[in-house]
């Protein structure tokens, strides 16, 4: 998901604090249509169905989000730009709980279909195994498409420079729009994925987003090698905290990002923006 | 945008005398709106502050939570239940707590400065929940009315009482505000906006601009989380949680940073807005606040006070075609 | 020849319509209102609201219609204004007042969150407003501050640790090692102090193993429940609500937790609906003998007819056994204080009448009869309920059983002692059978 969000980023340039709900709604539509017909009979329906649900969401919003909203602003400036998605944030927000309701989604079949696996004496649970394959899966096959396919390099041509690349003859504003929908996608993979693991309420929109802003603050804006750092930083700082030190797990993701931003503001990986003269 | 139009004094001035006289007639609970109002007024006039700096905070509840819980600890630790007494202290832990922080923070900008100020005031809100003994945790802490020098403020004229100290306050910190905008300092802050660079090529220094700005922004949201606490009589943690700084950003964005006296507007505007907005439609009061905001992004980015700006026009033109 | 059908229908319907309505409505008092404002405050929005909020509002909309068709409080229908708890706190203070200003109701019933309980009654004392906190938990509300308008019609969150810890004695008493999974918040601190303090006090030998504090609704217990299977305590004892309770089911049972450890939880925090989804060997502690089952509906009049209104106006009892119990509750509370203060002035009360008449008040309710027995008579007790979760091979659902009561004498503190105290000083003048 902070994939999601530190790609758009790179490209756009706009810092989608909706990308949360982006999240929710792969949630609440993967918790929605499992309920609705996965089976026990067959789980690996249901699996199928998760995946149905993100890209479905990532089609659909992610171009109207982009086409309707993100476009107006573009040239204008970031604290606009960054309360436009604010303003998106809160609609939706409340568009989920007008479609969903208010009561919680619970679909953990795929959940306990994976069972668990004894690891050093402690049963772990086998789902989120297949968590981490997806996004392993995901990441690498993003780097792909940036780093080898024509449209990758069309990609990265526009973010270098976006007036050239116009002249050039590429279709900007549509780059812009895959690329929002491809971040989108990965957004709602997350939520969709990761929705079988606890309830879906409202409010895990704007819950996730703050620790994805850490994640991408600390790998750096605009790189996914970096947000996969990131994330697995955050996730180990957390799950080390409540080992050693519980009182401090609320701290530990801020700490860390206001540590990494404090020694190297623009990320782990992040490029230095040379300052406009 | 300019301040110090001809038409400014005036309408502070007015408005300041409409705000002193009508309460008395109005309803309790209105009354209690409109304290609520003027105290957050002040969070939203540091953020306004910074803006004019070009820079955005996503974490100014930090020096809110700040003066409210010096408020609440003086209470229940010193034991001083002198209202003047409080603000004093809240004073000096707002503008240490930012002098200290506005130290890292000032270096940064953009993106940047946003998020590590909101991640500092997560780390306050994650204090503030965890030490529960220390600090009531969720359950937070009561404020009981404080004396006003000395003087205990009869029930039957509780909430104007509250009101007019909170209106008396604030009016003088926007007077304070307006004159750092009108001094070098923030004059300085206004270049910063434009160019960082050219700026320091003229001999001034952006970094003790951002800086007094910082701190003096972090005074003012200090202050009136005091006057909010008192107001409501009891804080929770959540007055440091990211979601009461996107509060004061959208009422800044609301009014408009156009004056120091547009947060004022916003901030009524939204007290009453999200009250009505929540009796009316429970479930989608998020989501009014969401188009509200997208309507002024593009129609009227220049926030409320713009009207102002714009009524000022269009009588300047009627008046000069009737000549 | 056609009307004999229609009038033997008619005489039908007149023979088996609801004694209620065959009841004469209670005669008007003298100076009576044309109606009862009452401001209902719940979460209808937010986590907690298909937990606590939305039952307790079926709650509210089922008895108060019952009130009504009986004739209304003292022969006055009641009107309720319905609004949501939730938000930021001084979004909830301006709500109280808008109610009292605005709205003007005679009296508020409401409150889940702790915070609001802690917030709302000083707003209530000035705004001079019979308010009757009807769910939140905290000791605090009258252990640290005397009200005279604010009324708490349920027990307090006292008798979850005590009665839990006086459970897990009865069911395992040679317990050892015990870990907590409490949500760090006031309430989930307060939570497992309680329990702590008072199985302590029980069985000075038990050991803490793990404490576990969790972020509010964070979800993804992997990390938590990994220490706990690494620290394998005879019993795990959780204050989870929400969606931290369905995540540590779920999980918990996919690696084997409920196998490992005894786990009991202190708040019956689940919809009647979700009950058929927990765990086999799951203790539930329920604040106050809130369950179809006890009391028993044949022996308890009021119990039934809740039952029945709920299943006929929603298909099943009203929701959950915490919210919804807790305002039938607060409606009885107000209805019996109203009618004693009729009686004793022989007209329509005022609020300090009222105030008089509600103060170590006693009334009849679906769970029993309540007293309102401590916090200068503010506060009510509550007899603490705790069973075990086992699945009924015959009819393949999950039954409450091993069930036992514990005396509102035995797990309340008395009148003006704080709770933290009471178990410290080791339970002096607790009436346990």
């Amino acid at each position: 998901m902070s994939a999601g969000l530190t790609f758009t980023y790179g490209v756009v340039r706009i810092l989608n604090l909706a990308h949360g709900n982006l999240y929710a709604l792969g949630a609440y539509m993967g918790a929605w249509l499992v309920l609705g017909w996965g089976s026990s009979a067959m789980p690996v329906l249901s699996y199928l169905l998760l995946f149905a649900a993100a890209v479905f969401i990532g089609v659909t919003a992610g171009p109207l989000i982009e086409r309707l909203f993100l476009r107006r602003v573009y040239g204008k400036e970031e604290e606009i730009q960054i309360l436009l998605t604010f303003s998106i944030l809160l609609i939706l927000e409340d568009v989920i709980k007008l479609v969903w309701g208010v009561s919680p989604l619970f679909a953990d079949k795929p959940y306990i279909y994976m069972g668990h696996v004894r690891l050093g004496g402690v049963d772990y649970a086998g789902y989120p195994f297949l968590l981490t394959g997806i996004a392993v899966v995901t990441g690498i096959l993003l780097w792909l498409v940036v780093t080898r396919t024509r449209f990758g390099k069309v990609l990265v041509s526009v973010i270098t420079d976006r007036e050239v690349s116009s002249a050039l003859g590429v279709n900007v504003p549509r780059i812009y729009t895959l690329a929002f929908t491809l971040g989108a996608v990965f957004a709602a993979l997350g939520g969709a994925f990761t929705a079988p693991m606890f309830s879906v309420v409202p409010g895990i929109g704007a819950e996730v987003i703050v620790v994805s802003f850490a994640v991408v603050a600390i790998g750096g804006l605009g790189s996914i090698g970096g947000a996969a750092l990131g994330a697995l930083l955050v996730g180990l700082a957390r799950a080390t905290a409540v080992h050693l030190f519980p009182e401090l797990d609320l701290f530990a993701i801020y700490l860390i990002m206001a540590l990494v931003l404090l020694v190297r503001p623009q990320g782990l990986f992040g490029q230095v923006q040379a300052r406009r003269i | 945008m300019a301040i110090g139009r001809r038409l400014d004094p005036a309408l502070a001035l007015a408005g300041l005398g409409l705000f002193l006289v009508v309460p008395p007639f109005l309803p309790q609970w209105i009354t209690f709106l409109l304290t609520l109002a003027w105290a957050k007024a002040l969070a939203v006039l540091g953020i306004v502050l910074l803006l004019r700096g070009g820079l955005l905070t996503f974490g100014h509840a930090l020096y809110y939570a700040v003066g409210a819980y010096t408020a609440g600890f003086a209470v229940k630790f010193l034991g001083v239940h002198e209202g003047l007494v409080v603000l004093g202290l809240a004073v000096v832990t707002g503008a240490a707590a930012s002098a200290l922080l506005g130290l890292l923070l000032a270096r940064y900008r953009g993106v940047h400065f946003g998020l590590l100020n909101l991640a500092f005031s997560m780390v306050l809100y994650a204090i503030l929940l965890k030490f529960y003994e220390v600090t009531g945790g969720t359950d937070g802490l009561r404020l009981p009315t404080p004396l006003l020098a000395g003087v205990k403020p009869d029930a039957q004229h509780l909430r104007l009482t509250i009101y007019y100290v909170t209106v008396v306050l604030a009016a003088l910190l926007l007077y304070v505000a307006y004159r750092f905008t009108t001094s070098p300092l923030g004059y300085t802050l206004r270049a910063v906006r434009d160019n960082e660079v050219r700026v320091e090529y003229m001999g001034a220094s952006v970094r003790q601009a951002i800086y007094c700005s910082y701190i003096v922004a972090g005074v003012m949201a200090s202050v009136g989380g005091v006057l909010a606490g008192f107001s409501v009589g009891h804080i929770v943690p959540e007055l440091s949680f990211w979601t009461q700084s996107g509060e004061f950003v959208f009422v800044a964005l609301l009014g408009g940073t156009g004056s120091v006296l547009a947060p004022v507007a916003g901030s009524i505007v939204f007290e009453f807005v999200r009250n009505y907005a929540f009796k009316y439609s429970p479930y989608t009061w998020q989501m009014t606040l969401g188009i509200v905001l997208l309507g002024i992004i593009f129609f009227l980015p220049g926030g409320l006070w713009s009207l102002k700006g714009i009524a000022a026009r269009r009588w300047t033109i009627v008046t000069r075609r009737s000549q | 020849m056609m009307k004999t059908p229609l009038l033997s229908v008619i005489a039908l319907i007149a023979v088996l319509s609801p004694p209620a309505a065959a009841q004469t409505p209670a005669p008007r008092a003298a100076g009576a209102p044309k109606e009862l404002r009452v401001g209902i405050v719940t979460l209808l929005s937010g986590p907690a609201s298909s937990t606590f909020g939305i039952p307790a509002k079926k709650a509210a909309d089922a008895w108060v219609e019952k009130i009504n068709d009986e004739g209304g409080i003292g022969g006055v229908k009641i009107v309720p204004v319905l609004t949501d708890e939730a938000g930021p706190g001084d979004k909830v203070v301006a709500e109280f007042r808008r109610l009292a200003a605005d709205e003007k109701v005679d009296l508020v019933i409401g409150y889940i969150s702790s915070a609001n309980c802690v917030a709302v009654p000083a707003v209530a004392e000035e705004l001079r407003v019979l308010t009757v906190l009807f769910d939140c938990g905290t000791t605090r509300v009258f252990e640290e501050a005397k009200y005279k308008y604010v009324f708490r019609t349920a027990a307090h969150t006292g008798i979850d640790g005590i009665g839990a810890a006086r459970y897990l004695l009865a069911a395992k008493p040679d317990v050892k090692t015990i870990a907590g999974l409490n949500q760090d918040y006031a309430w989930g601190r307060d939570s497992w102090e309680i329990f702590s303090r008072a199985l302590r006090k029980l069985k000075p030998d038990v050991q803490v193993v793990e404490t576990l504090w969790p972020k509010l609704f964070q979800g993804d217990l992997s990390a938590e429940i990994s220490k706990l299977l690494t620290a394998k305590p005879d019993v795990i004892f959780h204050s989870l609500w929400g969606t931290d309770l369905a995540s540590v089911n779920s999980q918990g049972r996919v690696r084997g937790l409920f196998r490992q450890s005894l786990v009991i939880h202190n708040n019956s925090a689940f919809l009647f609906k979700e009950f058929r989804d927990l765990p086999d060997g799951f203790v539930v502690g329920f604040r106050g003998t809130h369950w179809p089952d006890v009391p028993d509906p044949a022996r308890n009049p009021l119990q039934k007819e809740f039952i029945e209104r709920c299943t006929k106006k929603f298909g099943e009892p009203c929701g959950s056994p915490h919210g919804s119990y807790h305002m039938v509750q607060a409606l009885q509370g107000v209805k019996t204080a109203y009618e004693k203060a009729i009686k004793a002035t022989g007209r329509w009360p005022s609020v300090d009448d009222v105030v008089k008449a509600f103060e170590y008040l006693e009334f009849d309710s679906p769970s029993g009869r309540i007293a309102m027995g401590v916090g200068g008579g503010h506060q009510a007790i509550e007899d603490s309920l705790y069973g075990t979760v086992k699945l009924d091979p015959q009819r393949n659902q999950n039954v409450l059983s091993s069930v036992r009561v514990f005396p509102a004498k035995c797990v309340n503190p008395p009148d003006g002692v704080k709770t933290l105290d009471w178990i410290d000083q080791g339970f002096r003048g607790a009436q346990c059978p």
